[in-house]
C-alpha cells in the first residue's frame, strides 16, 4: 500500500522543479494540502486512511521545511541530480571564503569583548546576512542552468552558506544573553 | 464526517448521532472538564458550582481517595497522604525528583523501572495513577453532567513537555478508563479558544505561566488555520516556585529550619499562596508563623520584599521568549498580539515583564483558569466527528530536539525542535567495528551536544547484522512523531533487511503491562466485568470502522471502484456487521483487520485523489 508520496517535494506541491519560488504561494499550497490530509481529518475514517494520512502528513511537514528556507532547497536540488553538499571527507573549501570567515570570526570574538557589543554585534549580523543573501542569489543563477559547472558552483556556494548560518545564528545567540 | 469531507467539502450528509467528547485540562495546581453543547464550549462544574477541581489527591486507608477541594482542604493537617502537584514529577525519575528536593514533603519509593512512587497510609503509588485519580474525578463529573458514557477526551499538556511527560499523561488517561483522543499543548488549545472566539488573524504570543510550568508559543493564526511557527519553556517553573520562596523568607524570618517540620512547611506554602494572591492588588500582605514549639512569628510582606523574592523567578521567563521569537524567524514587532494564559499571570509584576519582553500591552479579558479546558473541548468535538471538518486545523510542533547517542557520547539530532508534527525522519549510521552483530540504539531528546546533558528517553538493540567489515554496516534509523507529539522509533540494517523498533516507552514510564494489571485492579476494584469490557470495546471500534467504510463508498465506490473490487469490500462489511453483534471478541477483531486489509487500495486511492483536489480545489481563492 502506498498512496503516491513517492513524489518528489516539487511535486507534491504542484511546482516546477526549480529554485525560484512565491513563499506565499508555497506556504498557501502547504496549508491547502494540511487541511486535506492532517490526522485531524481522518479521526474517524478507515484505519488504512489514518495510516495513510500520518505518512502524507509527515511528508508534507518535511517537504514545507525543507522548500521554505533557501540553503535547504538548495541542498536538495543538488540531492536530486545526484549531488551530495554534505559529505564530511570532502573538508575543502575557497580559499578566499576561508580568509573571509576567519576575518568574520575575528571580528565575532572583538564584538563580544567589546564596550559596544550590542552595537557591534548588530552590525556583524547585518554583514553576514548581506553575504548571504548575495550568496543566495548566486544561487539561484547556478542552479538555473543545470550544466556541470554550474552544479559545482552551487555545491560550493550551500557549503558556504552553511557556514554562514551557523555564524548568524551565533551571533544572534550572544545578542540574547544581555 | 471526514471522509464525506474530502469529497464535497463542508456538505456533510451522513447522519451521526452526538458523541460525548471533553476537553480536559490537567493542571499543576488546577484542573478542570469542558464540553461543546448546542455549538457552544464551557467548561462543567461540579454539583457544588465549582469548575475548578484543585490537582490534589488524599489517600485514606481503607476507603476510595478525596479528590480536588476536600484533598486540599486536609493538605496541611495530613501532608504525608496528600499529594499536590503531581504533575511536576510526572515521567521524572526518583534522580529528578531527588533534585525537587525539599520542594515535596511526601516519601518516595522507588518503583519498578525507576519511576518513584510515594508512600502513603493507602500504599504506593506512583504519579501516573495520582494523575489518573485526577481525571477520573472529572470524567465521572462529565458523564454526570452530559448523561452518558463519554467517546474520548482530549487532554492538554504544557507544550514544553518532553516525550517521557506526554506518554506518562497519556497513560494516566488510560488508567483513568478514557480514550484520550489527543494530547494537545496548552498554549495551542489557549489560541483555539480565543482565536475562534475573535476570529482573530496574525501572529500571536501565547504566555501561559500557571502553578508548575511556563509556556511560550508563536502561532500564526490564518482562515481557521492555527499554525505554531515555535515553543519554548520551562516544564519546572510557575507559581508554585514563587510559593516555595515566599514560604522560605516566612519561615527563616521566624527562625525555623524547614525540613524538621513537614506540616508547618504545608502551612506556610498554603499561607505564602493566599499572601501572593494578596500583593496582586494590595500594597503590602500580613504573614504569619506558628513555630513547632506553638509560639507564634507575625510580620508583614511589603510589595518591595515580595517584588525582591519572586523577581528571578519571573526573570527565567525572559530567555524562552527571546528563544521563541528566534526560531519562530520573528522579531517582537511582528506581533500581532500577546495573550496571557495561566494563573500567575494575574500578577502586575508578571504582566510588566510580558509587556516590556513583547513591548506591547497583552491581552487580559479572557479567564486565564477556563481557556485551555475551552480550547481542548473544542477539539475533542471535531476529533470526534461531531463537525464540518473545515473550519479549524491546528499544526502543532515538538518542542525539543530528538537524536540518538553516537561515539563519544555525543548526540547526533534527528528532528529538530519546533519541526510541524507529524513528521517521519531517517539517518544512516554504519557500523563501526568488524564484525559488528548488534547495535544500541539511545534516544535521547534536548538540545545540548552531550548525552549526559540531554534526557535519555530509551535504548533498544538491533540484532542479528551479518558480520561485515567496519562500515560496511548501513543502519538506517527512523524517528517518528505521531499527532499527540508521541514518538517512535525504528532501525533497520540496509543490506540485509534486519529491523528493529520499538514504540518508546520512557524510562521512567509504567511498561504496558503494569498499565494493563492496574486497569484490570481497577475494574475488579468497580467490580466490572472485565471480558463485558472487552466485548463493549471491541464493538465500539467495530462501529467506528463500518461507519468509516460505509461512508468512504458512499462517496467515492462509484468513481474510484469496478464492480467487482466495490463487491469484496461490501463482503466483508457484511461480514463484520454481522461479527459485530456476535459476543467473540476474538472474532470482531479478526473481522475488523479483514475489511482493513480489503480497503487498503481503496484508501490509496482515495489518497491520490486528494492530493490533486486540495491544490485545484485552493487554487482560484488562495494561490490567485
Ligand atoms: N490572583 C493571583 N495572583 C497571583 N497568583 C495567582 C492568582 N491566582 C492564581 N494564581 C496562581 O496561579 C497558579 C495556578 O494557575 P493555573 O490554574 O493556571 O495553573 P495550572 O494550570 O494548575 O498549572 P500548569 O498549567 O502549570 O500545570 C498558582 O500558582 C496560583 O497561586
Ligand atoms: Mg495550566
Amino acid at each position: 500500500m502506498q498512496a503516491n508520496v513517492e513524489k518528489n517535494f516539487f511535486e507534491l506541491f504542484g511546482l516546477p522543479v526549480g529554485f525560484n519560488l512565491d513563499t506565499a504561494d508555497l506556504a498557501a499550497r502547504y496549508r491547502a494540502l494540511q487541511r486535506q490530509f492532517h490526522p485531524d481529518r481522518y479521526a474517524n475514517a478507515t484505519d488504512p486512511e489514518r495510516r495513510l494520512s500520518l505518512q502524507i502528513t509527515a511528508q508534507i511537514n518535511q517537504g514545507f521545511q525543507t522548500l521554505k528556507e533557501p540553503l535547504s532547497r538548495g541542498r536538495y536540488l543538488l540531492a536530486l541530480q545526484g549531488v551530495n553538499t554534505d559529505e564530511e571527507t570532502d573538508t575543502r573549501m575557497d580559499p578566499d571564503f576561508l580568509v573571509e570567515q576567519m576575518e568574520l570570526r575575528e571580528s565575532l570574538d572583538e564584538a563580544r569583548c567589546s564596550a559596544q557589543r550590542g552595537e557591534r554585534l548588530a552590525r556583524l549580523a547585518r554583514e553576514t546576512d548581506a553575504l548571504l543573501r548575495a550568496r543566495t542569489g548566486a544561487l539561484g543563477s547556478s542552479l538555473a542552468g543545470g550544466d556541470p559547472e554550474g552544479l559545482r558552483r552551487a555545491r560550493e556556494l550551500v557549503r558556504e552558506m552553511q557556514f554562514l548560518k551557523k555564524l548568524a545564528r551565533e551571533i544572534e545567540e550572544l545578542g540574547e544573553v544581555d | 464526517m471526514a471522509l464525506l469531507q474530502i469529497s464535497e467539502p463542508g456538505q456533510s450528509t451522513a447522519p451521526h448521532y452526538h458523541r460525548l467528547a471533553v476537553g480536559i485540562d490537567l493542571g499543576t495546581t488546577n484542573s478542570l472538564v469542558a464540553c461543546v453543547r448546542s455549538g457552544i464550549a464551557d467548561t462543567l462544574p461540579d454539583g457544588e458550582g465549582r469548575h475548578l477541581l484543585p490537582s490534589v489527591v488524599r489517600y485514606l486507608k481503607g476507603s476510595d481517595p478525596l479528590v480536588g477541594d476536600e484533598a486540599l482542604a486536609a493538605a496541611a493537617e495530613d501532608p504525608l497522604n496528600t499529594i499536590a502537584s503531581v504533575k511536576r514529577l510526572m515521567g521524572r525519575g526518583i534522580k529528578d525528583v531527588k533534585r525537587l528536593g525539599g520542594a515535596l514533603p511526601y516519601e518516595f519509593a522507588p518503583g519498578e523501572s525507576g519511576m518513584p512512587r510515594i508512600r502513603t497510609a493507602a500504599g504506593l503509588w506512583s504519579p501516573v495513577e495520582v494523575s489518573a485519580e485526577i481525571l477520573r474525578s472529572l470524567k465521572r463529573r462529565a458523564e454526570a453532567t452530559l448523561g452518558g458514557d463519554l467517546t474520548g477526551a482530549v487532554i492538554t499538556v504544557p507544550a514544553y513537555f518532553d516525550d517521557a511527560q506526554r506518554q506518562a499523561t497519556k497513560d494516566a488517561g488510560r488508567l483513568a478508563g478514557l480514550t484520550v483522543l489527543r494530547l494537545l499543548n496548552e498554549p495551542t488549545a489557549a489560541a483555539v479558544a480565543y482565536g475562534l472566539d475573535k476570529k482573530a488573524e496574525g501572529v500571536f504570543a501565547i504566555y501561559d505561566l500557571g502553578g508548575g510550568t511556563f509556556d511560550i508559543s508563536i502561532l500564526r493564526l490564518n482562515r481557521g488555520v492555527f499554525e505554531v511557527l515555535a515553543t519554548a519553556g520551562d516544564s519546572a517553573l510557575g507559581g508554585d516556585d514563587m510559593d516555595h520562596a515566599i514560604a522560605d523568607w516566612m519561615l527563616r524570618q521566624a527562625g525555623v529550619e524547614v525540613s524538621a517540620d513537614p506540616h508547618g512547611a504545608r502551612r506556610a506554602l498554603r499561607d505564602a499562596r493566599a499572601a501572593k494572591h494578596a500583593l496582586s492588588q494590595d500594597e503590602e500582605a500580613a504573614v504569619r508563623v506558628t513555630r513547632p514549639d506553638g509560639s507564634i512569628w507575625q510580620g508583614r510582606l511589603t510589595r518591595g520584599e515580595f517584588q525582591a523574592l519572586v523577581d528571578p523567578i519571573i526573570e527565567r521567563t525572559v530567555a524562552p521568549c527571546r528563544r521563541v521569537l528566534r526560531d519562530a524567524g520573528i522579531t517582537a514587532f511582528d506581533i500581532s498580539e500577546v495573550v496571557l494564559v495561566g494563573g500567575s499571570t494575574r500578577m502586575p509584576r508578571v504582566r510588566e515583564r510580558a509587556a516590556a519582553v513583547f513591548g506591547r500591552t497583552p491581552l487580559t479579558d479572557i479567564d486565564p483558569d477556563r481557556v485551555v479546558a475551552i480550547g481542548a473541548a473544542i477539539q475533542a468535538d471535531i476529533l470526534a466527528g461531531n463537525k464540518p471538518q473545515d473550519e479549524m486545523l491546528l499544526l502543532d510542533v515538538i518542542p525539543l530536539s530528538l537524536g540518538i547517542e553516537i561515539m563519544g557520547g555525543m548526540v547526533e539530532k534527528i528532528i529538530a525542535r519546533n519541526s510541524t508534527i507529524p513528521i517521519a525522519k531517517a539517518q544512516d549510521f554504519t557500523t563501526f567495528k568488524d564484525g559488528q552483530t548488534a547495535m544500541a540504539i539511545h534516544v535521547v531528546q534536548g538540545e545540548r551536544e552531550l548525552v549526559a546533558d540531554c534526557r535519555s528517553l530509551a535504548r533498544f538493540e538491533l540484532r542479528g547484522i551479518p558480520p561485515m567489515v567496519a562500515g560496511a554496516g548501513r543502519i538506517r534509523v527512523t524517528f517518528q512523531i505521531d499527532a499527540d507529539g508521541l514518538l517512535s522509533v525504528s532501525a533497520q540494517e540496509q543490506t540485509s533487511g534486519v529491523a528493529s523498533s520499538v514504540v518508546v516507552k520512557p524510562s521512567y514510564g509504567l511498561s504496558d503491562a503494569e498499565i494493563e494489571r492496574m486497569l484490570r485492579d481497577s475494574i475488579a476494584h468497580a467490580h466490572e466485568d472485565n471480558d463485558a469490557r472487552n466485548l463493549r470495546e471491541q464493538q465500539v471500534e467495530a462501529d467506528r470502522v463500518l461507519a468509516a467504510v460505509e461512508s468512504a463508498l458512499a462517496a467515492d465506490g462509484t468513481a474510484l471502484l469496478s464492480p467487482a473490487e466495490r463487491r469484496g469490500i461490501e463482503q466483508e462489511l457484511a461480514r463484520l456487521r454481522s461479527l459485530r453483534d456476535g459476543t467473540d471478541v476474538a472474532r470482531i477483531r479478526d473481522g475488523i483487520s479483514a475489511l482493513d486489509r480489503a480497503t487498503r487500495e481503496f484508501a490509496a486511492r482515495r489518497m491520490n485523489e486528494g492530493i490533486n483536489k486540495a491544490l485545484a480545489g485552493h487554487r482560484l481563492d488562495e494561490f490567485g
